[in-house]
């Protein structure tokens, strides 16, 4: 059926010609139904309702004859510009970052989203780090539990705003603007990381298939290992707040080690000819090792004003 | 150290501004950075060395076109307002 989503349904059948050029009208046409002051019986549904408006009379007969052809060429207008505003949007849009890649991140379901929560907070049993593919394109995270997305980082990142305000809150020092602060100051440093690990990919010539969407989902994990840490202080007082700290470091630099290592270390085969890992393979490993030693240290400042 | 977003473009417009004046001859070269210096190898894998200086030398091209314009603005944007 050609009934729009967001129109509302028409309650009588249209009383004119066809609905215009097919699936681009907003909205039902319902100016060309006859009024409901009408006593004669053009209530009965499914009727072509050939009778044609000469059949009405007093002023409203004039109404539907001035305001119809109008509003039918109007809502005609105004859908396809609206349909042509979209096509402009989503064009501009994709040029700066493909639709398709971000859909790719957020295709998630609950399985995947609870067994991931469970590896970022117990890495050291999970056996297999591979992120599997299909054809050369990466799995989606519902097949595929290694597979990084970014609706646990952004669910995460807005939870730790709300946690930080209320942390505040329970310190009597809250403010509306604390709380927008906090939210820009997380989003700085996830930017700062996010460039210095690209500036870091490009210098060192790491030829791997890392984009930017991938780096700020691995950035972005830390704030789960965050609210962990800052529950437990709220919970359990300083020392509830340390003890979360060192677990929770210790198992995001676990989990980020074992993903990027196979992302960025070279596997066995050799990606250029017969020259295997061009510069030095430890810099790849500082690389990995650093961004690791990264998150405690980004996990304190940012959560130990909130606890003290 | 509490971050807006105006601190980040600031800092990314003063780092980037660094790297563009660099100057070529006065003081690359000294430092044996030159552009024409050591950036011989066409195998996939030019170094570290290589990597940066083709950096910096496309900042400074990119710079030379209109973003020394967005930059000079925005200084002046951010002294006015921090009076």
């Amino acid at each position: 059926m050609d009934l729009p989503h967001h129109g509302y349904r028409a309650t009588k059948p249209r009383a004119r010609a066809a609905p215009p050029a097919g699936d681009s009208v907003l909205f039902d046409d319902t100016s060309s139904a006859p009024p409901v002051m009408n006593s004669q019986g053009f209530y009965t549904p499914g009727h072509n309702m050939a009778g044609p408006p000469n059949d009405m009379h007093g002023g409203s007969a004039v109404n539907n004859l001035f305001t119809d052809p109008m509003a039918n060429a109007a809502m005609m207008y105004g859908s396809s510009i609206a349909n042509q505003g979209k096509d402009i949007v989503n064009k501009e849009i994709s040029r700066f970052m493909s639709v398709n890649k971000l859909k790719y991140f957020f295709a998630v379901d609950t399985r995947y989203v609870l067994k991931k929560l469970m590896i970022l907070m117990f890495p050291y049993t999970h056996q297999d780090w591979e992120v599997r593919y299909h054809r050369d394109t990466p799995l989606t995270p519902r097949q595929d539990v290694n597979a990084p997305d970014l609706y646990i980082p952004s669910m995460a990142f807005i939870t730790y705003i709300l946690l930080a305000g209320m942390a505040l809150g329970i310190q009597k020092r809250f403010s509306p603007e604390v709380l927008g602060l906090c939210a820009s100051t997380a989003l700085v440093w996830i930017i700062i990381e996010v460039l210095i690990m690209l500036l870091s990919l490009y210098l060192l010539t790491v030829h791997s298939d890392l984009s930017t969407f991938d780096l700020i989902a691995y950035s972005g994990y830390k704030y789960v290992g965050m609210i962990f840490t800052v529950l437990c202080g709220l919970l359990f007082g300083s020392d509830g707040y340390y003890v979360a700290l060192v677990w929770s470091s210790c198992a995001l630099m676990f989990f980020i080690v074992r993903s990027l290592k196979m992302k960025i270390l070279p596997s066995i085969s050799s990606d250029s000819m017969g020259m295997g890992s061009n510069n030095k393979p430890q810099l790849r490993l500082y690389i990995t090792v650093a961004t690791a030693v990264f998150q405690p240290i980004i996990i304190y400042w940012l959560t130990s004003h909130l606890v003290r | 150290m509490a971050f807006t977003l105006y601190t980040l473009i600031q800092t990314a417009i003063l780092c980037i501004n660094a790297i563009a004046v660099l100057h070529e001859e006065r003081f690359l070269s000294k430092m044996g950075w030159g552009a024409d210096q050591g950036v011989g190898g066409f195998g996939d894998d030019p170094g570290v060395k290589a990597q940066i200086l083709n950096l910096i030398r496309s900042v400074r091209t990119v710079m030379r076109g209109g973003a020394s314009m967005a930059s000079t603005t925005l200084q002046n944007c951010s002294v006015h307002l921090n009076k």
